[in-house]
């Protein structure tokens, strides 16, 4: 074991030692340090995708094949480190705008993000745990660092308990199926696995519970509309994109490639979470009066519709969730853009009657939302038309014809909620306006509305990086 | 199937046992006991004087921050003692191991000094 045999981790160790570092730096200058500290985590994001992209394309394995880089696990950290930038950036003038002051969130998220590089990248239970619980550990903290607000805290004690109980059901799990195949590595549990026993079976239940907890798919959903309620919306914001789409990667990778021989027993699964996410996702937003619970509801149905791509166990199936989670994440982070720059001297704005009238006090901020809401109801020729078309594609050349036509219809039922928002925007008498929108979330905003936009011109790149990606799993 | 669950069976004795042992230890004092309740024994006790107040009182959050030290440094030692142990078979690669470990455990030490965690006042 060299220092040489650890270059292909290497974007990791940045994002470690470089949280360690500001860390260290925040503490002695105390709280004035804060912008140099979020400044500096974002150098950090921005020298590990650097890294990322310099790597080179053959797979490489470390840790006796418990981790391994290959293009699906960089396509993940590009989007993790995306996302987790994108929440940064827009959580710099919130926390000014609401006199919190402290550098230890950059530190949190790089450790999060170290955690969810470590879980795109395993490839043996043993590091799937470790990777999700660093992520999740620092998610616990994020969630309650507003700890002077009594709904901060709630959510941050809430996702801590809930999430004990997932990791224990998946822990529970991964010992299953370590006890009926004698191995924890991937490669090992698939050559093992070649027929479902009953003890197989029970560990993979427990295994897909503990990560549908994760991902946030019915029944494993009830915490994240209150968390994602009562976290501050950055962290929200980083919540539903970087986080979910580490811990659907991780789910695409358990599947095929440690259950390649027994997929009739997943599919079920994956076939009912998937059902169930969309149809409550699209129902239970109906009645939403809160856009952060709403958009909590809404990204419990997205899940459903990216495990449509698992479903079929194939490689233009994982190709396609790999588009939906690029494209998911896009509109998101635009999404709580707009969440966070609902404003007024009163402080945060979060009923979606308060969006009366946009298109009349701010026009562009109104025609971006409406551009993306389209795009999260999936109409053409926005991007997340694309990333629907592309699972469902997948679906139903795996002849999963009932579930494709269940997620087309969950969609039209979803489609309402999001046009009722653009109703209220476009044809409502206006509310009084909100705060001017900070440049850096005004930043985002743009980057967000430009590729929901214009997707449809020039999508070949990232549908050949996906499909890419998804061949290196099979 | 079937030979999974015989495996099992011991344990389905057991907890079956288990069950009726501690039931009937709950439940037999409420039928079998004589009961003749008086204010003076159903107060708290207290040893050699009158209870001053309910026992559910506050007391310092900074209790539990030091029980969280407390552990937190107790499980680096129990990772010391089996690396002590069989350091001879390590080598340079386990040696550094450990060093970069206790690294990052004293940098989260230096975090909480300097925020103040270990002042009781």
């Amino acid at each position: 074991m060299t220092l040489n045999s650890l270059m292909p981790v290497l974007p990791e160790l940045v994002v470690v030692i470089g949280a360690m570092l500001l860390l260290m730096l925040g503490v002695f200058r105390g709280e004035g340090s804060t912008p140099i500290v979020e400044v500096g985590a974002l150098v950090v994001i921005a020298i590990a995708a650097v890294l990322i992209f310099m790597q080179p394309s053959a797979p490489a394995e470390l840790f006796g094949g418990s981790i391994v880089i290959d293009a699906f696990a960089r396509f993940f950290k590009i989007l993790i480190l995306i996302g987790a930038a994108a929440a940064l950036v827009m959580s710099m003038p919130f926390w000014r705008n609401h006199k919190l002051n402290r550098f230890e969130f950059s530190v949190v998220v790089l450790l999060s993000v170290a955690g969810m590089m470590v879980m795109v990248s395993a490839r043996d239970l043993i590091a799937l745990y470790l990777g999700i619980e660093l992520m999740s550990l620092a998610l616990y903290v994020i969630a309650a660092i507003d700890r002077e607000n009594v709904r901060s805290t709630e959510a941050g004690l809430k996702y801590f308990v809930l999430g004990a109980l997932s990791s224990g059901m998946l822990l529970y799990g991964a010992s299953l199926v370590y006890g009926f195949t004698g191995t924890v590595s991937f490669a090992g549990i698939a050559a093992a696995a070649k027929s479902p026993s009953t003890g197989l079976v029970f560990g993979i239940v427990f295994l897909f519970a503990g990560l549908a907890f994760k991902v946030s798919a019915v029944p494993f959903h009830m915490w994240t509309p209150d968390v994602y309620e009562g976290a501050p919306t950055p962290v929200t914001a980083f919540f539903a994109a970087a986080p979910k789409v580490a811990a659907i990667a991780l789910f695409v990778r358990v599947a095929v490639s440690a259950f390649p021989n027994i997929a009739l027993s997943w599919q079920q699964i994956i076939v009912f979470i998937s059902i169930a996410s969309m149809v409550l996702g699209a129902f239970a937003a109906i009645g939403q009066k809160n856009i952060k619970r709403l958009l909590a509801y809404s990204s419990i149905g997205h899940v459903g519709f990216a495990l449509v791509g698992l479903a079929p166990g194939t490689a233009e199936g994982v190709s396609g969730v790999l588009i939906y989670m690029t494209i998911y994440l896009a509109m998101t982070l635009g999404t709580f853009a707009v969440v966070i720059a609902m404003r007024r001297d009163g402080g945060q704005i979060e009923e979606i009657d308060q969006l009366a009238g946009l298109s009349r006090t701010q026009p562009v901020m109104a025609f971006v939302l409406a551009a993306l809401l389209f795009s999260l109801a999936g109409i053409p020729p926005l991007a997340g038309f694309f990333a629907k078309f592309y699972v469902f594609l997948a679906a139903i050349q795996g002849k999963f014809y009932a579930l494709a036509v269940i997620g087309v219809l969950a969609s039209v039922v979803g489609a309402y909620y999001y046009l009722r928002i653009v109703k209220i925007m476009y044809i409502d008498e206006p509310a009084q306006r909100f705060l001017p929108m900070p440049r850096a979330v005004a930043f985002v905003l743009a980057l967000s509305g430009a590729f929901t936009i214009l997707f449809f011109v020039y999508p070949g790149p990232l549908v050949a990086a996906a499909d890419a990606a998804a061949k290196s799993l099979f | 199937m079937a030979v999974l669950v015989h495996d099992y069976l011991p344990v389905v004795v057991f907890i079956g046992v288990a069950t009726v042992i501690g039931l009937a230890l709950l439940v037999s004092p409420f039928l079998l006991a004589y009961q003749n309740p008086d204010p003076e024994k159903l107060s708290a006790y207290e040893c050699g004087f009158n209870a001053f107040d309910d026992a559910r009182m506050k007391f310092d959050v900074r209790f539990y921050l030091v029980a969280i030290l407390f552990i937190i440094f107790d499980l680096e030692v129990a990772f010391l003692f089996p690396w002590a142990i069989v350091f001879g078979e390590l080598g340079s690669f386990g040696f550094w191991s450990m060093m970069v470990f206790l690294g990052v455990l004293t940098i989260g030490f230096i975090y909480e000094w300097k925020k103040g965690a270990l002042e009781w006042d």
